[in-house]
């Protein structure tokens, strides 16, 4: 299941846990990235709690918890190398993973299409 | 100018054609970046030559009454700590605008054109400095807009090739020479000098001719546009100040490291000692040193720190000694920078500090600028 936060982040919910990103959009208008700082596997987090912090060559912006949840996974090679975030934000730029706290929550978010609307 | 009114450059269409980002600046509509996104453009100006548009910047001509240069300079001297009666015909130098209490009014160049002294002032400053001039300097001069002008700047290792393509006469110039060309078929203003850290020029251009100089110069395969992000990544890079965010009407000239910009004509026992507004401030603190001096700033982590940051001599605890004005990803650099104010007791390079950035306190070191190897043409 797709889904999307009016944040700009993508999520991709497989049997509780929710692979979370930034969509193109996000990053088209962040610039190139320079600098991730991810959570720490086993932290939790709120809906809206700051999770993840990236700069671009502009500024610094954040990214939030979509959803509550505690983190199960993070993708170290995006702090390595952040231009990956810009190259495919949509899938080897992913954040971390995210098991919900309550995956029905997700019902209440956007789906792509709904998403496309917004962005326009 | 009007709150409301955007002031539009006459290479604005230009810039929508070619697809820029655009962001308000100084009042201004300007390319932030075009396609190639700020750290490519950084990269490729560095790598081959980068065409900018600077056209926002205050033009302003200073004509002597009396028709001799010398009192031109001289008049202008009560305004800057900068010898300008030594500035040679066809040279131009970096200045400051001093206040009375010694502080920094903006920063600007200043070139000898033999019957008048052709300024640079910056965009946000443009007509209180003028405003000012015209207070200070009426007497002795006329004190002129050339606001039928647009100001292109061309920087980085290709610029020469691409400019001596419409005008050979500038491959014979040297960093800070400034001299008449025909450009294009069209009389241009031109300086060796530029923002970016690189060899390059200013092209003071009619605004008619402005767009097509700029096409002209894009159709060279080195040049591409470049916006104000990189223009200001090059700069940070260079270790060159942002009037606004490194230099303010509370820091001096001496505080800011930039003695090197006040000549010993200037300074006690000079030829022409004083004279400026803030003498008795800036000579006193040239003699004595300043109580807190801006130095480089390399983050010793990935993260960026960005002006605003506040530094610490601990980890832990303790006032703060200085902040951080200006900080940035450097992309030739390959990491973080920054640029700030530190107490003189903590300035020395190598000197470990802690920048506070969202709550944290990272590990930074005082060091030397620029932090790329600039590539004037000196000789």
């Amino acid at each position: 299941m797709l889904k999307f936060t009016d944040d700009h982040e993508w999520l991709n919910i497989e049997n509780g846990i929710a692979t979370v990103g930034i969509t193109g959009h996000a990053t088209e208008q962040l610039g190139d990235l320079v600098f991730v700082e991810l959570p720490e596997v086993g932290a939790e987090f709120g809906e809206g709690d700051t999770a993840a912090t990236l700069e671009s060559v502009k500024a610094a912006s954040d990214v939030y918890a979509p959803l509550a949840g505690e983190i199960t996974e993070i993708n170290d090679a995006i702090v390595d190398d952040p231009a990956i975030v810009n190259s495919d934000p949509t899938g080897e730029g992913w954040f971390f993973k995210i098991k919900l706290a309550d995956a029905s929550a997700a019902e209440g978010l956007m789906d792509e299409d709904a998403y496309k609307a917004m962005v326009g | 100018m009007s709150e409301t009114e955007v002031l539009k450059t006459p290479l604005h269409g230009l810039h929508l054609e070619l697809g820029a980002r655009m962001t308000p600046f100084a009042g201004y509509d300007m390319p932030l970046q075009y396609g190639l996104g700020i750290l490519k453009e950084h990269l490729h100006t560095r790598d081959q030559a980068g065409l900018f548009d600077v056209s926002h910047m205050g033009q302003v001509a200073l004509r002597p009454r009396s028709g001799d240069i010398a009192d031109a300079a001289l008049a202008l001297e009560r305004l800057v700590p900068v010898d300008i009666l030594g500035l040679a015909e066809g040279r131009q130098r970096y200045a400051l605008f001093t206040n009375r209490a010694g502080g920094i009014e903006d920063d600007l160049m200043v070139a000898n054109r033999a019957d008048h002294l052709f300024v640079v002032v910056n965009a946000a400053c443009k007509e209180v400095d003028f405003a000012h001039m015209q207070t200070h300097l009426s007497d002795a001069c006329e004190v002129e807009w050339l606001d039928g002008r647009a100001l292109l700047a061309l920087q980085g290792p290709k610029a020469e090739a691409a400019l001596a393509a419409l005008a050979p006469g500038c491959a014979a110039m040297r960093f800070m020479d400034v001299s008449t060309l025909n450009v294009n078929g069209v009389d241009c203003v031109v300086s060796r000098s530029g923002y970016s850290g690189e060899d390059g020029y200013e092209i003071s251009v009619p605004e008619g001719a402005a767009a097509g100089l700029a096409r002209a110069l894009l159709e060279h395969e080195a040049v591409e546009p470049i916006g104000l992000g990189a223009r200001d990544s090059l700069r940070l890079e260079a270790g060159l100040c942002l009037y606004g965010a490194d230099l303010d009407p509370a820091t001096s000239p001496v505080e800011a490291s930039l003695t090197w910009a006040i000549q010993k004509a200037r300074r006690t026992g000079g030829a022409r000692e004083g004279g400026f507004p803030g003498a008795e401030r800036i000579l006193r603190e040239l003699a004595e040193g300043p109580a807190r001096k801006r130095v480089g700033i390399l983050p010793e982590g990935r993260a960026p720190v960005r002006g605003g940051a506040e530094l610490f001599a601990d980890e832990d605890g303790g006032a703060p000694i200085g902040s951080v004005t200006s900080g940035a990803f450097g992309p030739s650099l390959g990491g973080p920078m920054a640029m700030g104010y530190v107490a003189a007791t903590h300035a020395a390079t190598g000197t470990p500090l802690f920048a506070e950035v969202r709550g944290k306190r990272l590990a930074v070191q005082v060091a030397d600028m620029p932090f790329i190897t600039p590539g004037y043409k000196r000789n």
